[in-house]
């Protein structure tokens, strides 16, 4: 396996760890978890993740080392006297976690949010992008 | 079979599973199933005067979406579009699949007392959210003592 596979990784022992630090019971930082799509071309990856109701100010991106954290917290206009009576969506609350690969340059990463879908984008460090290699024939 | 909306996380995973041991021996399901894990995930609440259903549908265009009331069933039909590359494009990788592509619908019955003129929609950070207002003589009401 190359090493690029490990933006795929998930690192959910690290959320297990951030759940029980902060609240014994563990249960009030729980937090669902946002499909993704990771597509990587010669230039860098593309990350894709579902994030319904988050708006831009409630979208936090962390690059801290190699970890890429990924949080949102759902808002939505609910009306004060609403009772629920069928719930799929139970948490409003969105984490996801990704360790990132040494080649990929995290100082650039772009973000961009809308309708709900974030796009990212980190490009690969300039020393790791592609080049043709020459054989010499002596 | 669907794919799970939010993969990999252990509670929805027990939901699951205990929402397949239930449809197991449940004798009379609802006739259009229990639908959970279908795309987009709805959450439907009550106030007395409205009833609000919340889609969670993100990455669509607005104008493309389908909302249509007949005879008091409500459904949300649509398309979203794969944001992958083309299978035979061999210069990109794709490591992760989850997020939902291609056509849905989505069916429910609001209940008796809905105005069918009173239904509004609106699309903010990917929730549809859909009010229907119950009918005037519907609505919870005080009554004086003569």
């Amino acid at each position: 396996m190359s090493q690029t596979n490990d933006v795929t990784r998930n690192e959910s022992a690290t959320r297990a760890g951030a759940a029980t630090r902060n609240d014994p019971a563990g249960r009030s930082d729980a937090a669902l978890i946002p499909p993704v799509d990771v597509i990587e071309d010669s230039a860098g990856i593309t990350l894709r993740a579902d994030l319904p109701g988050v708006p831009k100010d409630k979208l936090s991106l962390q690059v801290e080392a190699d970890t890429l954290t990924i949080e949102g917290q759902v808002s939505m206009p609910t009306p004060q006297s609403m009772e629920a009576s069928y719930v799929e969506v139970s948490m409003p609350r969105f984490r996801r976690v990704f360790t990132l690969s040494k080649e990929l340059d995290a100082g650039k990463v772009s973000a961009d949010l809308k309708n709900g879908v974030l796009s990212l984008r980190i490009p690969k460090a300039e020393h790791a992008q592609p080049r043709r290699i020459d054989i010499k024939v002596g | 079979m669907y794919q799970s909306l939010f993969p990999r996380d252990a509670f929805a995973e027990l939901d699951r599973l205990q929402r397949e041991m239930r449809e197991a021996f449940d004798l009379s399901p609802n006739i259009r199933g229990l639908g959970r894990g279908g795309f987009p995930a709805l959450n439907v609440g009550g106030t007395p005067q409205s009833v609000e259903i919340f889609a969670f549908a993100p990455g669509l265009d607005p104008a493309t979406v389908e909302i249509e009331l007949d005879r008091g069933v409500l459904s949300i039909a649509g398309e979203r579009p794969s944001g992958l590359p083309a299978a035979d494009d061999g210069k990109a990788a794709v490591h992760i699949n989850e997020r939902f592509a291609g056509r849905f619908r989505r069916v429910l019955s609001l209940p008796d007392d809905i105005d069918p003129d009173g239904v509004t929609a609106d699309y903010r950070d990917g929730i549809l959210h859909i009010s229907a207002r119950r009918r005037e003589s519907a609505l919870p009401r005080r009554i004086t003592v003569q």
